[in-house]
């Protein structure tokens, strides 16, 4: 067991969380719930494998994930905002229609064979960094790195510009936006659509780049709810929920590689002598994410300001509260 | 909007309706239906299956015959407990999206009845049954109050909580039915003694040969009890009345006296016991034994059942039906996503509906305010 | 009476010529009408909000637009400030018609609307308040110098505050200068104040004056709503009356009005509320506060050790500012928070105990927050009235409710308390804002409370729902309940109490016989004066909220 190894390929599959993570505070930053997360997720990833099959560039797969991602949180911008639905219950049904949606759309792709993948590489000079170096910058597919920019990128965005002042307003108090012409249903469309395009992305990060290939629906397999949870033991902070998506990577990798040896630590090991142990293995992930929800939520009610004030409630000008 | 509103000569608001008709409700969702099949059908058109053959297919193989609505029925059981379990969280806005979980639960309580065993091996039907119903009501009723007590005590939110207790349960099931409880290595667990079978229609073929083959079986008398029981509940309880109030405004319910932390903790564990003691007709009345991935997915189907019966529960009882056929067709039809892709353009055209119902579309003539504008 | 202004010149039809604004030095503008409104008519489901309305705004004016709750005023503002859009109508902006598609476009034209409720963000500064919805800066947020600037135009107009202060540390008085500043910011020529005063003690209401003069020296107009009529006559120099939708009279001068006259236009008829109140032994103490302390929502103590006394068949008024713990006190008495110290009730000790238990020791509690609390907008009146009795009989059967009863009930309840619905099984969220206070006091009252805690019970509501909320609680005193009275209406309290308590940053400061006492002395002690230091209070604030934030 390469502990270096296990958290380079956790940084690899924490990415996929952390996009979906980081385009999801965007969304609730601004006041929209988006719980089709996983949808988009699993449609973002099929539609990327399908596109790079047909057309060879993994590239032009990446782009087509993001729109596919869009255009479902575009339906549940229009059902939220425009319409003022209910937006649990509009992101729990774009969930089923994007996961029906994709399996149906993904039909035969994993037949397809080999195709040509984003590419990966380290980086020289960060790479020799001890420690540091060959867990986060060696052999990492492109998207790592994007990650590593795009979460500072946001931080930045959020807390130290105009724009993002406007964001935060719009979460937390439309109304005090609305009636400094902020336009909130414009602001909270953008937000909402732009954490679709990085759910996208982050499923096809999945298919094009750490996981590569079309499982059906288990290609995200839950991640997108991880993701939702992630955002809330990150307290709306794009930093803690790259350290959360990391952390949460390195952990799934490491249940991975304990089934494998025959002891551990020098005791027998039980996954490998009585296999079904390695179910409680699989509970871990689900587990942990319960318990990071726990830890969020009690940080939440201690500090008495945690999620954006007006997230989950409609804006409809003129009226006061709900 | 707002752009293309500007080439229009009428603009287009939405203004709050005061009152609505009583045909509006039914017509909009019946509208509503209809838009998501043809959308569903578009999509089918898409990857080159013919919507219509699909659509006929799925009419055909669940309702044709007495025997396909038989099976339909079958499925419908496990439905109805998992609507009812939903419908019941649903109305006091817990959105309970553990049913999934909690019928495994129950499934694996009413299995353990049998396979530990918690009652004497040999025991009658009348005692072995009833202690099954009782293993899987406990089963999903303690899985449900794991996140009930997380959401009362830390305001965790409920939704991520019971996914994820869902795919725990999974693994759960896997480990005993790979493990301790398994026949031979393979996916399931030996199969059930016949007192612990629940018992079907094709028993009584020998008194009335029409009922040859029916395999519907007394899970279904159950479900279309606890769905009375369930109304009873919501529409004529003391507790019932808390539940509708907490539901629709929490702060006036803490106000009028109503503990709300206790309400939670109560209502995830009958809603989870109810989505539990749907495991168990599932085990003692279909497969007959536990084993691995048994459920396609009801706990997930029974969401949209229940936002479908708009969380009534003798409406449950039709829209399970409704579904049932649908899962029983999905079965058959290729692509095999096409199911959950149909059941999710209904709940969405649903919600997008609603809008109707709450609002007005008024056109306003642009023309008159530049007009007049103009006039000062 | 204003200085520096050139004075109308009255007609006696009512036709106005504006006059000249002593703006210094500007060239005469177009027209000398600030803003115009012409024929605005503005409809929403069920109610005719304005029909017709002509007002106009000359520079340099403080011009008051009166009326009842309800008539219409703050809804032809909404129209001004671009937050609705009027269905017909006419808006002339320094002489040139403009049509607004939403507040930006209205702040562009140098309208700025300070509302009465304000819309602010609670968990962000002075500065990110005032800077959300700018153009520039286009990209980096400077908020050490903006926060600089901001500082400095406050000082120009005579507002203190400290830009880097959270605005949930802010008083109500600092609030609304935060909101002000909001629209001087953004260069506004024109103000509209919404019901300014509301929220303000006598003295802040003088401050607030004083800075409004000024604002009018420098060429500004400001329209001012209220439906105070003492206020009205004091700043205003032209009054416009609406009443359901219409006007009734349109630019009168303000000088030389009275308050009947006022009263007449307002509502058509003399406002004399009648009030029967017959004189009671005092009664047994029913309700005893003893040193109750408790934290607001924001973790700072709300209360600090009240002590008070509360006898049956007596009415004690809570005279406070908003914001000084009696939302706090309402919800200690009534179990929705927890505090240290003791309440009695009959003797009885309520402090924490649950709500359920309150209420069965015969507490009852119409709250602050009608719509959020007071009601569940969904359910049918039935459902609503039964609230507080479906666990008791004849509503309770065991573990059932009775519908039958409950039904009998509800149609008896809205027949004798005149609740205007189209039946019982209507949704609540149906009624107006009037007949929801009726449905609760029906509630409330029916369940024959031995205390009553009345929150703020008729703020906003048109005059025959105040008259019937004022009349009921009277009755309820007669009736040898003990009445608890928390307003911040001060002509409110100090018409139905027998005593008046004075409520400031959470002690009792001042408790006095509400015949015969002196408004001035407890417009001081709400602010925190006391007789010989009278501006200790207001300071002390700002530089309290200055030194928590460096």
């Amino acid at each position: 067991m390469d502990l270096v190894l296990i958290m380079a390929a956790g940084i690899g599959v924490g990415t996929i969380l952390l996009f979906a993570a980081v385009g999801e505070i965007l969304a609730e930053r601004s006041g929209v719930l988006n719980l089709g997360v996983e949808g988009m997720m699993l449609l973002g990833a099929v539609a990327g494998y399908a596109t790079a099959v047909s057309t060879g560039n993994a590239w032009l797969g990446v782009l087509m994930a993001m729109l596919a991602g869009g255009l479902l949180s575009l339906l549940h911008a229009i059902v939220t905002i425009t319409f003022r639905a209910d937006q649990v219950v509009s992101g729990l049904a774009l969930t089923f229609l994007g996961t029906g949606l994709a399996s149906v759309l993904g039909e035969g792709l994993s037949k397809s064979g080999a195709i040509s993948l984003l590419p990966a590489f380290s980086i020289p000079g960060l790479s020799l960094i001890p420690v540091l170096g060959p867990v986060a910058f060696t052999d990492q597919s492109i998207m790592v790195y994007v990650g590593y920019v795009l979460v500072p990128a946001t931080w930045l965005w959020i807390n130290h510009t105009r724009p993002g002042l406007n964001l935060r307003s719009v979460g937390e108090e439309p109304a005090a936006a609305d009636a400094l012409g902020v336009n909130v249903a414009a602001t909270r469309y953008r937000y909402t659509i732009a954490g679709g395009v990085l759910a996208g992305l982050a499923g096809a990060t999945i298919t094009l780049a750490v996981q590569p290939g079309w499982f059906g629906a288990l290609t995200v397999n839950g991640r997108g709810w991880i993701a939702v949870g992630l955002v809330i033991f990150a307290q709306w902070s794009p930093f803690r929920a790259a350290a959360g998506a990391y952390l949460f990577g390195a952990v799934v990798q490491l249940t991975l590689a304990m089934q494998l040896p025959p002891t551990l630590l020098g005791l027998p090991n039980p996954f490998y002598e009585y296999h079904p142990n390695t179910f409680f293995l699989e509970m871990l992930p689900y587990a942990l994410v319960l318990l990071a929800l726990v830890l969020g939520s009690r940080e939440a009610m201690r500090k008495r300001i945690g999620a954006p004030a007006a997230l989950g409630i409609p804006y409809i000008r003129g009226e006061r509260g709900r | 909007m707002t752009a293309l509103q500007m080439r229009l000569p009428v603009s287009f608001r939405l203004e709050p309706r005061l009152t609505a008709p009583r045909w509006l409700s039914p017509a909009l969702t019946a509208g509503a239906l209809v838009v998501a099949l043809v959308i569903s059908g578009v999509f089918l058109a898409i990857v080159g299956a013919d919507p219509i053959r699909v659509y006929q297919h799925i009419l055909v193989s669940s309702f044709g015959d007495i025997g396909v609505l038989s099976d339909t029925l079958v499925k419908a059981t496990p439905l109805i407990l998992t609507g009812l379990a939903c419908s019941l969280a649903f109305r006091m806005r817990l959105w309970n999206i553990g049913a999934e979980g909690q019928l495994l639960m129950g499934a694996w309580g009413a299995s353990a009845v049998v396979l530990f065993p918690l009652v004497p091996a040999g025991s009658p039907a009348i005692v072995v049954l009833p202690a099954m119903l009782v293993g899987g009501f406990l089963g999903g009723a303690l899985w449900g109050l794991i996140p009930g007590a997380l959401r009362a005590r830390f305001g965790v939110n409920e939704i991520i909580a019971t996914l994820m207790l869902n795919s725990i349960a999974f693994a759960w099931i896997q480990y005993w039915v790979f493990g301790p409880w398994t026949e031979g290595g393979f996916q399931m667990t030996r199969k059930f003694p016949p007192e612990a079978w629940l018992p079907r229609l094709s028993d009584l073929e020998a008194v009335v040969p029409a009922f040859r083959g029916l395999t519907v079986h007394a899970g279904f008398l159950i479900a279309i009890a606890a769905a009375v029981v369930v109304w009873f509940i919501v529409e004529r309880s003391a507790w019932g009345y808390e539940i509708r109030l907490t539901g629709d405004n929490p702060r006036a319910a803490r106000y009028a006296g109503i503990r709300i932390g206790r309400n939670v903790l109560l209502v995830f564990a009958v809603s989870g016991g109810i989505a539990g003691i749907a495991g168990m007709t599932e085990v003692a009345g279909v497969v007959h034994r536990l084993q691995d991935n048994f459920s396609p997915g009801y706990g997930y189907t029974a969401i949209i059942v229940a936002y479908l019966a708009k969380f009534k529960p003798l409406r449950v009882i039709p829209v399970a039906i409704l579904f049932g056929g649908l899962i029983l067709a999905g079965r058959e039809i290729q692509p095999s996503g096409v199911p959950a892709m149909i059941q999710g353009t209904i709940l969405f055209c649903l919600i997008a509906s609603e809008v109707f119902l709450r609002y007005k579309v008024a056109i306003v003539r642009r023309a008159t305010r530049v007009a007049s504008a103009k006039a000062g | 009476m204003p200085e520096g202004d050139e004075r109308m010149r009255d007609a006696p039809s009512g036709i106005v010529i504006p006059g000249v604004a002593a703006a210094s030095g500007s060239a005469p503008a177009a027209s000398p009408l600030a803003v115009e409104l012409r024929g605005i008519t503005k409809r929403f489901p069920g109610v005719v909000a304005n029909d017709g309305v002509d007002f106009t705004l000359a520079r340099g004016e403080v011009h008051a637009l009166l009326g009842e709750n309800g008539a219409g005023k703050s809804t032809l503002m909404n129209i001004l400030d671009g937050l609705y859009q009027p269905d017909e109508g006419t808006i002339l902006i320094d002489g040139q018609p403009v049509a607004f598609r939403s507040p930006r476009d209205a702040i562009a034209a140098g309208l700025g609307m300070v509302h009465q409720h304000f819309t602010l963000v609670d968990s962000m500064s002075v500065t990110e308040n005032i800077l959300i919805g700018l153009d520039k800066p286009r990209f980096r947020l400077d908020l050490r110098r903006k926060g600089a600037e901001i500082a400095e135009l406050a000082e120009a107009n005579g507002l203190r505050v400290h830009p880097g202060a959270k605005l949930w540390q802010l008083s109500v008085g600092e609030r609304q200068r935060v909101e002000i500043l909001k629209v001087l910011y953004r260069g506004a020529r024109v103000l509209i104040m919404d019901e300014p005063t509301a929220v303000l003690a006598p003295q802040e209401v003088d401050d607030l004056f004083r800075t409004l003069r000024s604002m009018t020296a420098a060429g500004r107009s400001i329209v001012f709503i209220s439906h105070k009529l003492g206020e009205v006559v004091s700043i205003a120099d032209r009054v416009t009356v609406m009443r359901r939708g219409r006007v009734t009279a349109n630019g009168l001068p303000a000088t030389g009005m009275s308050k009947a006259e006022l009263a007449r236009l307002m509502v058509g008829r003399e406002v004399l509320e009648s009030l029967e109140r017959t004189w009671l032994p005092p009664g047994d103490v029913t309700l005893s506060l003893d040193n109750v302390q408790a934290m607001s929502d924001m973790g700072v103590p709300a209360l600090r050790g009240v002590s008070l006394d509360v006898r049956a068949g007596e009415i004690v008024g809570i005279a406070a500012v908003a914001g000084n713990g009696q939302s706090e006190l309402a919800e200690v008495i009534s179990g929705l928070r927890p505090c240290h110290g003791r309440i009695l009730v009959s003797g009885e000790d309520i402090a924490n105990h649950p709500v359920r238990k309150v209420i069965a020791r015969g507490v009852a509690h119409v709250p602050e927050d009608r719509t959020g609390v007071g009601t569940a907008p969904n359910l049918s009146l039935v459902d609503n009235l039964i609230m507080k009795r479906y666990r008791h009989k004849p509503i309770a059967r065991g573990w059932t409710i009775d519908m039958g009863a409950a039904r009998a009930s509800a149609t008896d309840l809205k027949d004798s308390y005149e609740i205007s619905a189209p039946s019982i099984d209507t949704e609540a969220r149906l009624l107006s804002g009037g007949n929801i206070q009726r449905l609760i006091l029906a509630r409330e009252i029916e369940s024959e409370p031995k205390l009553m805690i009345a929150v703020q019970p008729t703020r906003g509501l048109d005059v025959g729902a105040v008259e019937a909320a004022h009349r009921l609680l009277l009755e309820r005193r007669t009736a040898g309940a003990a009445i608890l009275l928390i307003s911040e209406d001060l002509d409110e309290v100090l018409t139905l109490a027998d005593r008046v308590a004075v409520l400031y940053e959470g002690r009792i400061v001042g408790i006095e016989d509400a015949a015969g006492a002196d408004v001035g002395r407890i417009g001081l002690l709400m602010t925190g004066g006391t007789p010989e230091d009278p501006l200790r209070g207001e300071d002390e604030h700002v530089e309290a909220a200055a030194k928590g934030l460096a």
